[in-house]
C-alpha cells in the first residue's frame, strides 16, 4: 500500500471506530434520558406506569397550593381538562409559579403523589409551551385550556 | 412618517441586495469585469440602506414612538434610555434587523480588505453574503416587519422582558450575532472556492483571521449568556443544556474545528475538502441557532419571543442554504482536494482527532437538541432530552481532546519526534499526579475535583512547556508571534476552564432554607444570616429587597442585597446577590414570603457558595482573547501581496471553468 492510500485508509478506520463508538454512547445516553411530558389525565389513565422519572405538564390549580408551615415543601395539585394530580416539591418554586398557572414538573409517582424534583413555570404571560399545550389539547374534554395571546402553533413536522 | 422610511430603505437594501447576489456571480462565470465590479458598489450601498433602517428604529424606540408596533411591545415610558437601545434586539424582528445589520457590517469590512483578493474569487466571496443577506432582509419584509404601525397609538407601551433588563442580556445578542454572522465569511469563501473548483491556500490564510474573529465574538457571547444565566436566573448555574444554549453551542463546536482545520489547509494544503465542508456547517448551525431560538419550533423555558408562523419561510431557507451547498460540495470537492501526505504521528493528526471530536460532540448535541421533533415525527409522545445525556456524552468526547491538547504544538507537521514526546510526557504526567495529590488534601476526596486539578494541570504545564521551548529555542523578537501567543493563551484558557468546572461542579454547596429575620446558617466555612426584607424601588420596578450578612469566622465578609422585583406590567423577577471573589462566590436567591404578603417575616432562601466558578467565564475569555490575538498576526496580512503577484490564478480559474 503506498503512503496515501495508507495515511486515507487509517483516517477512514480512525472516522468509522469514532462514529460507532459515539452512536453507541449515544443511543445508550439517549435511552437513559428520554423524559416524556404527560398531562394528569394521561397519567390516571396508567400511561405512565412505564417511566420512572416523567414529566407533568398542566395548570395549578387555583387555591390548592399549600405551604409547609416549618421546611420549604410545597404541595399543589395539577389539573388538566380531564384529571388533576397532587404534587409534591420541596425547594424554591419559580418566579412565575402561581394560581392557574401553566407549569411543567420532571419526577416520578409515589403513593398517587407526583414527587417533583424540579417545578417549571412557563417564562412570560404570552408563551405557553407548544408540547404542553399540544398535550393538553389532546387531552380535551370540552374545557378550553387558556388561551396564550399568541397562540403556539408550531411547525408540524 | 419615519417608520415608514425605515420600511422603504429596506426593500432598497434588498434590492441591492440582489443585485450583489446575483450580477457578480453572472460576472464571474461569463468573464465580464463590470458585472463583477457591482459586487462591491452594491454592498456599501445595501449597508448604507440597512443602516438607515436601523437607526430608524432605534430612534423610534428612543423617542417613545408607541405608533410602531415593535416598539410598543417592547418598551414603555419608564423603561431607561439603555434598556430601550436594548429593546431594539429584545424580540424577534428588531433582533433579525440586528443580524441583517451586523451581516453588512462584515460584508463591508470584506469588501475594503479583499481588494487584494483575485478579482473573480472576491466577487464570487461577496456575491455569496448578497445571497444570504437577501434571503434575511427578505425574511424580515415579508415575515417580521419590526416597522408595522400600531393604530391608534397607545399612550404607553407593554415592557421589556424583564430578563432582558440586564447588562449581561445587552451584550449577549450582538456578540453572539458577530460570530453567527462571522461564519458566513468561511461559508462564501467555501461556496467561491467550490464554484471555482480551486482553493488557494494563499486564500485559505487570508480567510483565517475572519474566522478566528468570529469565533472569538461567538465566544464573548456565550460567556456573556452564561454569565447573565448565572446572575439572573436565580438558580445558580452557569450552563443548562437548553435548547437555546445548545443553539449557540454548536456553531461553536464546529467552528473550533473549522479554526484548527484551516490552520491545516493554510500551512501544509492538506484537508481542503474537510475545511470546506467545516465551513458549510458552521454557518449552516449558525442559521439554525438563529432560527431555533426564534421560531419556537422547540420547546424551551427560555424561548420567548417566538412566532412559528416563519417555520415555513425558515425551513425553506434553510434547505435552499445547506442543500444548496452539500449539493455543490458533493459536485466539486473531488476538485479542491489535495495535500501533502502525513504520518499518524503527527500535528496533523493530532489536530484531525481534535477535529473528529469536535464534529462528533457537535453531532450529539444537535441529536440531543432535535429529538423532541425527531420523537414527534416518529409519534413517540412528547419528549425531551435531559441534561444528563448532554453531561455525559461531552465530557466523555472532550477527553482524548484534553489528552491530546498538550503535544499537538510539540508535534511536528507532517512527520512528529516520538522521543521528545515520551519525554513530555513524562513531565506532564508527574506534574498532574504531584498536584492531584496536594489537592487530594483540600477537597474532601471529592474524585471529580481531583481529577479537574489534573486535567488542568495537565494542559497548563504542557502549554508552559511549549511557551518554555520557544523562549529557549527562537531568537528574541520571534518567539510568541501573535498567532502563536494567541494559540498559547486560548490553550491556556482550557485549563482554567476545566479546572473552574470541575472544582465548583464538586464542591459547590447549596442550600434551599426558610429563614426567619435574625437566622444564621452555616454554608461552606461562613455564616448567612439573614437581617429581614424591606421595600424598595428602582427606575421601573418596585423590589421585595432581603438582607442577608455573611460572616466567617466572627469576621465580616459581606452584606448581600438578594432582591425579588416587580415590574409594571406585574412580571416578577428574581435579582440575586453575588459576591464574587477569586476562590470563590458567595450568592443568594430571595424565594418568597412564607406568609404570602408578609415581607418582613420568614422567607425562603437560595444560599450557594461556589467555589472557583468564576474561572469557568475566566477560561471563556481566554479562550476568546486567544481568538482575536491570533487573528491579529502580521502573518495573515503580509502575504495577500502574494495573490496578487499571482495573475496565473485568474488564467487557471477561466481554464477550470472552460
Amino acid at each position: 500500500m503506498n503512503p496515501t492510500r495508507k495515511r486515507r485508509l487509517t483516517i477512514v478506520v480512525l472516522v468509522a471506530v469514532a462514529a460507532a463508538v459515539a452512536a453507541g454512547l449515544g443511543v445508550y445516553a439517549l435511552q437513559n434520558n428520554m423524559n416524556y411530558l404527560l398531562t394528569p389525565s394521561q397519567v390516571q389513565s396508567g400511561q405512565a406506569a412505564s417511566y420512572t422519572t416523567f414529566r407533568l405538564g398542566g395548570m395549578v390549580k387555583a387555591g390548592s397550593i399549600q405551604r409547609s408551615s416549618d421546611s420549604l415543601k410545597v404541595t399543589f395539585t395539577v389539573v388538566d381538562a380531564g384529571g388533576a394530580m397532587p404534587v409534591e416539591y420541596t425547594g424554591i418554586l419559580p418566579d412565575l409559579f402561581r394560581d392557574n398557572q401553566s407549569v411543567i414538573a420532571t419526577g416520578h409517582m409515589s403513593n398517587a403523589r407526583f414527587i417533583a424534583t424540579e417545578v417549571l413555570a412557563k417564562h412570560d404571560e404570552t408563551y405557553m409551551p407548544k408540547e404542553l399545550k399540544d398535550a393538553m389539547a389532546k387531552a380535551h374534554e370540552g374545557k378550553q385550556v387558556e388561551e396564550a395571546g399568541n397562540p403556539a402553533k408550531g411547525l408540524q413536522p | 412618517m419615519t417608520p415608514e422610511l425605515g420600511q422603504l430603505a429596506l426593500i432598497l437594501a434588498l434590492l441591492l441586495a440582489l443585485a450583489q447576489g446575483v450580477l457578480p456571480l453572472i460576472g464571474a462565470w461569463r468573464g465580464n469585469r463590470a458585472l463583477m465590479a457591482v459586487a462591491r458598489p452594491a454592498a456599501a450601498g445595501q449597508a448604507v440602506f440597512v443602516a438607515i433602517a436601523f437607526g430608524i428604529l432605534v430612534w423610534a424606540f428612543l423617542r417613545f414612538d408607541f405608533s410602531v408596533q415593535y416598539v410598543a411591545d417592547n418598551s414603555n415610558l419608564e423603561l431607561p434610555w439603555y434598556y430601550r437601545i436594548a429593546a431594539v434586539w429584545g424580540a424577534h424582528e428588531g433582533s433579525l434587523l440586528l443580524w441583517i445589520m451586523i451581516l453588512n457590517v462584515w460584508t463591508v469590512a470584506l469588501a475594503t480588505f479583499s481588494q487584494k483578493l483575485p478579482e473573480v474569487f472576491a466577487s464570487r466571496v461577496l456575491a455569496v453574503m448578497g445571497l444570504v443577506a437577501v434571503g434575511f432582509l427578505a425574511f424580515i419584509i415579508f415575515t417580521s416587519n419590526p416597522f408595522g404601525r400600531l393604530l391608534p397609538m397607545p399612550g404607553d407601551g407593554a415592557d421589556l422582558n424583564p430578563v432582558l433588563q440586564d447588562p449581561g442580556m445587552t451584550f449577549h445578542p450582538p456578540m453572539l450575532y458577530m460570530g453567527y454572522v462571522g461564519f458566513s465569511v468561511a461559508f462564501a469563501f467555501s461556496i467561491a472556492a467550490l464554484l471555482g473548483g480551486e482553493l488557494e491556500q494563499a486564500w485559505v490564510r487570508w480567510a483565517r483571521p475572519w474566522t478566528n474573529v468570529a469565533w472569538a465574538f461567538l465566544t464573548c457571547g456565550i460567556v456573556a449568556g452564561s454569565w447573565w444565566a448565572y446572575a439572573e436566573l436565580g438558580w445558580g448555574g452557569w450552563w443548562f443544556w437548553d435548547p437555546v444554549e445548545n443553539a449557540s453551542f454548536m456553531p461553536w463546536l464546529v467552528g473550533l474545528a473549522l479554526i484548527h482545520a484551516q490552520a491545516i489547509t493554510e500551512k501544509r494544503g492538506s484537508l481542503r475538502a474537510w475545511t470546506i465542508l467545516l465551513s458549510i456547517f458552521a454557518f449552516s448551525l449558525s442559521l439554525l441557532g438563529t432560527f431555533l431560538v426564534r421560531s419556537g419550533v422547540l420547546t424551551s423555558v427560555h424561548a420567548f419571543a417566538s412566532d412559528p408562523r416563519r417555520g415555513v419561510f425558515i425551513l425553506a431557507f434553510l434547505t435552499i442554504i445547506v442543500g444548496g451547498s452539500l449539493l455543490l460540495y458533493a459536485l466539486r470537492a473531488p476538485k479542491v482536494a489535495a495535500g501533502k501526505p502525513f504520518n499518524l504521528l503527527s500535528r496533523e493528526t493530532a489536530m484531525l482527532i481534535g477535529n473528529l471530536m469536535f464534529a462528533v460532540a457537535a453531532a450529539m448535541v444537535l441529536l440531543g437538541t432535535l429529538f423532541p421533533l425527531i420523537g414527534d415525527a416518529l409519534h413517540m409522545g412528547r419528549i425531551s432530552v435531559g441534561p444528563p445525556y448532554f453531561g455525559f456524552l461531552f465530557p466523555l468526547l472532550m477527553l482524548p481532546v484534553v489528552l491530546l491538547l498538550p503535544f499537538g504544538p510539540f508535534l511536528r507537521w507532517g512527520k512528529g519526534d516520538a522521543g521528545m514526546l515520551k519525554s513530555m510526557l513524562l513531565r506532564v504526567t508527574i506534574a498532574a499526579l504531584a498536584c492531584a495529590i496536594v489537592a487530594a488534601f483540600f477537597v474532601d476526596g471529592q474524585m471529580k475535583a481531583i481529577v479537574g486539578v489534573a486535567a488542568a494541570v495537565w494542559i497548563g504545564v504542557g502549554v508552559l512547556l511549549y511557551a518554555y521551548k520557544r523562549w529557549r529555542e527562537v531568537p528574541r523578537g520571534r518567539r510568541y508571534p501573535a498567532e502563536m501567543a494567541g494559540m498559547l493563551l486560548a490553550h491556556f484558557g482550557v485549563a482554567v476552564f476545566v479546572v473552574g468546572v470541575l472544582l465548583s461542579e464538586s464542591l459547590s454547596v447549596t442550600s434551599d432554607v426558610r429563614m426567619a429575620p435574625g437566622q444564621t446558617r452555616h454554608i461552606g466555612s461562613y455564616d448567612f444570616r439573614f437581617d429581614g426584607a424591606h421595600r424598595t424601588t428602582g427606575p421601573n420596578w418596585r423590589a421585595d429587597q432581603g438582607v442577608v450578612t455573611v460572616t466567617r469566622d466572627g469576621k465580616d465578609i459581606a452584606v448581600m442585597h438578594p432582591q425579588k422585583r416587580t415590574y409594571p406590567r406585574g412580571q416578577v423577577q428574581t435579582e440575586s446577590a453575588v459576591d464574587a471573589g477569586i476562590t470563590r462566590d458567595l450568592y443568594v436567591a430571595l424565594g418568597e414570603p412564607m406568609d404570602a404578603g408578609n415581607i418582613a417575616g420568614a422567607w425562603s432562601l437560595r444560599l450557594y457558595y461556589k467555589p472557583f466558578v468564576r474561572w469557568i467565564w475566566a477560561g471563556g475569555l481566554l479562550m476568546m482573547l486567544g481568538g482575536f490575538v491570533c487573528a491579529a498576526d502580521k502573518r495573515f496580512r503580509l502575504k495577500r501581496t502574494v495573490t496578487r503577484a499571482e495573475p496565473a490564478i485568474e488564467t487557471r480559474l477561466q481554464e477550470t471553468r472552460a
